[in-house]
């Protein structure tokens, strides 16, 4: 198969197109995940981006996104595939009269009666294809089995029907907010990715990027206030996410330079507990 | 194949580490380097973080190793050997003369030996203020060469050169002269918001400084002594295997960082225990309600789930000097995950007791709770030496009554007795009271009853006497618990 990237930096550049600022250790994993053939599971503190890269990597190489939500409770039916019973209902009673049963059999068991669903829909599309599931820490840990098969041979078994063998090998990425700890046998399969808040730079040219008519200046104060926040001790650290609607805000509310008071009055927006902003205005304020 | 021999090398090392890392993982790696030129060292380096860690915690530990092992690979880390200066190096120096020119007259001239350390920590301000990484980069290959006083063979660790190095650079003093410094330039007076986001980005440029001097120690330390050599004297403890009373101020905080994300997965993953028990006797009503949608026929039978109770916890804490970091670990972990009870009571003693429940009620913040607990909490009896008998007493005493058949008490503590009387009758009292008894041991198992430490005596009374040196051993026991 062709690779589908030529070089890290050919990654790199490529999703900065899409508007996707990635570092080193994101592009670098990314080619490899394509050179290897693996999945890359992607973990990190909630907004930072991790589905987002699987959607601008689906972008960047033309490819459709096909997406699993994880839920706790998902089961085969819902991931891999399920029978259509109705209609197999219909098509048994449609000739009772002619077919014999064995012909029936093999008839209501082909693929025709057979629903796809996102894990099975991804292996058998004709067209290049990026799997995302996402949160798989939300599923149970005997549900994590069902992705065994499928993350490392690329193909699933259906019982009736026999093994189905993945046409062009999709780039997969698992996405976790680490809520629990993943099996041995799924981590093993994958590529591990963790990405983390970015550093002040690149969550500057990220502010940049995303938020239109922003001034270097203004972009330049936000991402060193949000360092500076995140270095406190708080429940919930500011997200990427939280820091754009921040900057937007700002922008909304027609400020250029940030000062205390601002800051305090909008704090809000990136703070989501009541303590974690009080303490966050009492340090913001205090100078040693 | 050089790569490849390094390579092993650095798996073994890494399991040796504490990583585990199994042999797909290994494969996985070797495939990866296949694609992945070493001299791009970056993308090397990711390249095996991903096919080889595959957990966040473990990073740090990693990159140490992978220093280690590749940091003499690719042109750029070269060593410069002594006296041959780079070019970057000559450049600095006739700045520096030009500077010093300006004072006395003329430079000396004389290679970089003839400036003062006064004069590099110059430089070096010079450096940080205007935020010029590459003058950074060379200043503090620099000062390592001149300042560290490193000998080859010299049986002397990285931190040793580390303080030397930076101590000649009066890097502790370093902060507030740049802010100083700061505030002359600026014109008008600067907010204290401004001035405060200076100070991080001073601190975080401070911080990079002294992360290339220590990488530039490890890199001529691997040069003297070999890559294996170095990495088994720098071989850290993971997180969650490092002793509660052992642990250094750093070790503290990454155990404190790790902290959270662990009581976060075992409360989702005790709620998840909760709900999916076992299936309990069949619930008719129900099981009749969703017949109706198969017509009539019980397809579907329902049942009741049980709802086992939540324990009460009682934690009896010793916070006197020794054992002080396990409890407050300990209280710190049980309190994260406080609604995995219906209800947690608190107490600390040293040879006195006290409960502290108020302090965590108080506030939500853990932390500045346990601060709390240490300043205010009234412990001290007689002589501030710990007293269990007493102790234990006096708790009984206040609060026997009540303990009842659902409280769990956990005694926390070395039981270190300094000799006093033992008073073990009352673990027994308690034990006949409460549903269960425990005792967390932060010592190891080779050291109980020895000296002073009396902890068969009460374990005797108790339900269990647990190790409890680090987070692992203390997160299996609490998952047990709840």
């Amino acid at each position: 198969m062709k690779p589908r990237f030529k070089d890290v930096s050919s990654v790199r550049s490529g999703l900065k197109k899409e508007n996707y600022l990635a570092d080193d250790g994101i592009a670098g994993v990314v080619y490899l995940a394509d050179r290897l053939g693996k999945p890359v599971l992607i973990e990190g503190p909630a907004g930072t981006g991790k589905t987002q890269l699987a959607k601008s990597v689906a972008e960047m190489t033309g490819a459709r996104l096909i997406r699993l939500q994880c839920y706790e409770g998902l089961d085969e039916s819902k991931a891999l595939y399920e029978w259509n019973y109705k209609k197999q209902l219909l098509r048994i009673q449609a000739d009772k009269t002619s077919d014999s049963w064995s012909e029936v059999h093999d008839d209501i068991f082909s693929e025709e009666f057979l629903l796809t669903r996102p894990l099975l829909e991804a292996i058998t599309s004709e067209e290049p294809v990026v799997l995302l599931i996402d949160e798989v820490d939300r599923v149970e840990v005997e549900t994590e089995a069902l992705l065994l098969e499928i993350l490392s041979e690329y193909q699933v078994s259906i019982p009736e029907l026999g093994t189905i063998t993945a046409k062009q090998i999709p780039l997969v990425f698992l996405t976790s907010n680490n809520t629990r700890e993943l099996s041995e046998a799924l981590k093993r399969r994958c590529l591990y990715l963790h990405v983390d808040y970015p550093d002040l730079e690149r969550e500057k040219e990220i502010v940049l990027n995303k938020v239109p008519d922003i001034s270097e200046n203004l972009a330049d104060q936000i991402a060193r206030i949000v360092r500076s926040i995140r270095q406190l001790d708080l429940k919930k650290a500011p997200s990427v996410s939280e820091t754009l609607d921040w900057a937007r805000t700002l922008m909304l509310l027609g400020i250029e330079t940030i000062d205390e008071k601002e800051a305090k009055e909008t704090l809000h927006i990136l703070l989501k507990y009541q303590t974690d902003i009080a303490k966050a205005a009492k340090e913001l304020s205090v100078t040693k | 194949m050089p790569v490849l021999d390094l390579m092993s090398g650095f798996i073994v090392e890494l399991r040796s580490a504490g990583l585990p890392v199994s042999l797909t993982e290994n494969l996985d790696a070797m495939e990866a380097v296949k694609v992945i030129p070493i001299e791009d060292r970056d993308a090397f380096k990711y390249a095996l973080g991903a096919t080889l860690v595959k957990n966040n915690a473990h990073w740090r530990v990693f990159e140490t190793i992978f220093e280690v092992y590749f940091s003499l690979r690719g042109p750029e880390y070269e060593i410069n050997q002594e006296g041959q200066p780079d070019d970057f190096w000559r450049e600095m120096q006739e700045q520096a003369d030009q500077v010093k020119g300006q004072g006395e007259g003329k430079g000396s001239g004389g290679g970089m030996d003839s400036l003062t350390p006064e004069e590099i920590a110059a430089m070096l301000m010079r450096a940080l203020m205007s935020g010029d990484q590459a003058m950074m980069r060379a200043l503090a290959k620099q000062s390592v060469q001149r300042f560290a006083g490193m000998e080859p063979g010299r049986p002397v660790g990285g931190t040793y050169y580390l303080y030397r190095t930076l101590r000649n650079l009066d890097l502790d003093n370093m902060l507030q002269k740049l802010m100083d410094a700061n505030r002359e330039m600026s014109k008008q007076e600067l907010s204290s918001l401004e001035e405060r986001l200076e100070k991080d980005e001073f601190q975080s440029r401070i911080e990079q400084f002294k992360q290339e001097v220590e990488s530039e120690i490890r890199r001529r330390l691997v040069a003297d002594r070999g890559a294996e050599a170095m990495a088994k004297t720098l071989r850290k403890p993971l997180p969650e295997d490092v002793e509660f009373m052992h642990a250094s101020r750093d070790e503290m905080q990454s155990l404190k960082k790790a902290l959270y994300p662990l009581t976060r997965k075992l409360a989702a993953r005790l709620a998840r225990k909760r709900r999916h028990g076992r299936k309990g006797p069949l619930d008719f009503r129900n099981t009749v309600r969703h017949s109706l949608s198969y017509g009539g026929v019980p397809a579907d039978p329902k049942f009741r789930y049980p709802r086992p109770a939540k324990p009460e916890l009682m934690v009896v804490a010793d916070i006197s000097g020794s054992v002080a970091a396990f409890a407050r670990f300990t209280l710190m972990f049980v309190y994260a995950i406080q609604h995995q009870f219906s209800k947690v009571r608190s107490f600390v003693f040293i040879d006195g007791i006290d409960e502290v429940t108020k302090y965590f009620k108080a506030t939500e913040d853990i932390g500045e709770a346990i601060n709390k607990v240490n300043t205010e909490a009234d412990v001290v009896w007689v002589d501030g030496h710990s007293d269990y008998g007493h102790a234990f007493e006096v708790f009984f005493e206040r609060y026997g009554k009540d303990i009842n058949s659902k409280t769990t008490i956990l005694l926390l503590g070395d039981a270190r007795n300094n000799y006093h009387a033992a008073q073990s009758w009352v673990v027994k009292e308690m034990r006949k009271r409460a549903r269960h008894v425990y005792w967390l041991n932060p010592e190891p198992k080779s050291y109980w009853n020895t000296g002073d430490s009396i902890v068969g005596e009460y374990g005797a009374h108790t339900d269990g006497v647990f190790e409890c040196r680090n987070l692992r051993q203390l997160e299996g026991f609490v998952e047990n618990l709840a």
